[in-house]
């Protein structure tokens, strides 16, 4: 499904990913650890389209596709979704509007019919429900006073309307509470862990991975994935730090 | 010099006006508003249409009073709002404006408002969004006077600019005599959030839609809580589509 081939992106004329190599294949989902400043936001935007963050050289496909050569907008209706580490917040734009336009630009590039407006808010409601969200929070502008766990279910939501093939999850864990953490990662599996969609998970930490078993875990350190392992990784990871297992 | 000479850019209030098409309509009938002591009043002004158009407002709003003008500053030659407002104790006052312009348009807003007696409160929200070589100008004075204490005044002046040939002016300014004030004022010109445009475009929004968007809610600030923000808010929508 994602095959990314040496992939080598600057930002600010930096380099950041120096020849990064990842083949996930449908079904299967992928846990990507590694330390601070490894470029593990740097892929997640580098995938996404982010402006600054500059492919210099590699190559990056979905399903055949080089994601690379599209848009941002172009990549989502090609079946990417990204999971933001930090969710931004819009004033006055609400979740549904911006939600309904964007879920029917996609289907428009694909050439589907668009969802009429009752037929959105049900898959709104149905996805809010796996979330433990409540719907009225998606009348509210983006993000707009929401709690760190609050953003990172609303951004899990927002998976589950748009539907993508792949997702890109950074750090989705990160200022999660326990009881937001379990919920969170229920609401990956139920979404994601499907024979024909793929997940990318960053993440520092092993306790996202209770919940969401990965097929493989791979480290990142220095812009590269210098080790890959199954889910043993992540607790050899965890007991012994990254200097130990990636040297 | 007479009250009824036009004046010169010389004069502070006037320093960005369209001289030449002020001309014509000088001098202005200042349109006199008077709230009582207790009564709350209401003006939606929306300035459109193809003629330069210019208005003084002098509104009065004795204690305990409130007034609420909202202002659509979309004329496409040239769109002048000057409002003074004195409030007495406890009153309140509240103005929502948003200026659209594209073209060779000149927009201005300027207000005076006068905290004269204690414990008054003014918010002013004003948004603008300007292209081509449009001109849009804010000039906004909070005076609060000696013994006005317990005075709460808030200026919230935003500018977006669509392209680089477009200019934008604001000034914002506080005089203050009074010991125990509030006085907030925040003033930003510039281009839409990169982050939040990329956010919306992650989630498969063509670039221009999420533009559209983000500054249709910019706008909108400008008549959230308005008797008529429906009707307002919509005008001010049909005209960021003509500037888009």
């Amino acid at each position: 499904m994602l095959h990314i081939d040496n992939l080598s992106a600057t930002v600010a004329d930096k380099p950041i990913l120096k020849g990064l190599s990842l083949t996930v294949n449908a079904g299967e989902i992928h846990a990507i650890m590694g330390p601070n400043g490894a470029g593990k936001s740097t892929l997640a935007y580098t995938l996404g389209g982010r402006p600054g963050y500059d492919v210099t050289g590699g190559t990056a496909t979905l399903d055949g596709q080089d994601i690379l050569a599209l848009a941002p907008h172009e990549r989502a209706a090609a079946g990417l979704f990204l999971g933001f580490q930090y969710p931004v917040e819009i004033p006055g734009v609400s979740f549904v509007q911006f939600l309904r336009e964007s879920a029917n630009a996609q289907r428009k590039s694909r050439g589907e019919a668009p969802l009429s407006g009752g037929e959105f808010l049900k898959l709104a409601r149905e996805k809010a429900g796996l979330l433990r969200m409540d719907m009225d929070m998606l009348k509210r502008p983006v993000n707009v006073g929401f709690s760190g766990g609050e953003k990172k279910r609303a951004e899990m939501v927002q998976m589950g309307i748009l539907d993508p093939s792949l997702a890109v999850l950074d750090e989705t864990d990160s200022g999660l509470d326990i009881d937001a953490l379990r919920i969170v990662g229920e609401g990956i599996n139920a979404i994601m862990r499907k024979p024909d969609k793929a997940v990318l998970l960053i993440t520092h930490y092993q306790r996202l991975l209770d919940y969401v078993k990965p097929d493989f875990v791979h480290v990142l350190a220095g812009g590269r994935i210098v080790k890959s392992g199954g889910p043993e990784l992540a607790h050899q990871l965890e007991e012994h730090g990254y200097e130990a297992v990636a040297a | 010099m007479t009250a009824l000479a036009l004046p010169t850019r010389r004069d502070e209030a006037f320093r960005y006006a369209d001289l030449d098409a002020l001309a014509p309509l000088w001098p202005l009938a200042p349109e006199i508003i008077e709230v009582a002591a207790g009564a709350t009043g209401a003006l939606a002004i929306v300035a459109d249409g193809s003629a330069a158009q210019a208005r003084e407002l002098a509104i009065t709003v004795a204690d305990g009073g409130s007034f609420d003008l909202r202002v659509l500053n979309v004329g496409r030659a040239y769109g002048r709002i000057a409002v003074t407002v004195t409030l007495g104790k406890a009153a309140q006052f509240h103005i929502g404006a948003a200026q659209l312009g594209g073209g060779e348009q000149v927009l201005e807003l300027v207000t005076e408002v006068r905290h004269a007696a204690p414990d008054a409160v003014s918010r002013q929200v004003v948004r603008s969004v300007l292209g081509g070589h449009a001109t849009g100008t804010y000039l906004g004075k909070v005076a609060v006077a000696r013994g006005a204490d317990g005075t709460d005044a808030g200026q919230s002046v935003r500018a977006m600019l669509l392209t680089r040939t477009a200019t934008a002016n604001a000034r914002p300014e506080l005089e203050i005599y009074a010991d125990d004030v509030k006085c907030e004022h925040g003033c930003a010109v510039g281009e839409l959030d990169a982050a939040g445009l990329f956010y919306l475009e992650s989630r498969g929004l063509p670039p221009e839609l999420a533009k559209r968007l983000m500054l249709q809610a910019f706008i909108a600030e400008a008549f959230t809580g308005a008797a008529d923000e429906d009707v307002l808010t919509e005008a001010a929508l049909s005209a960021l589509e003509a500037l888009l």
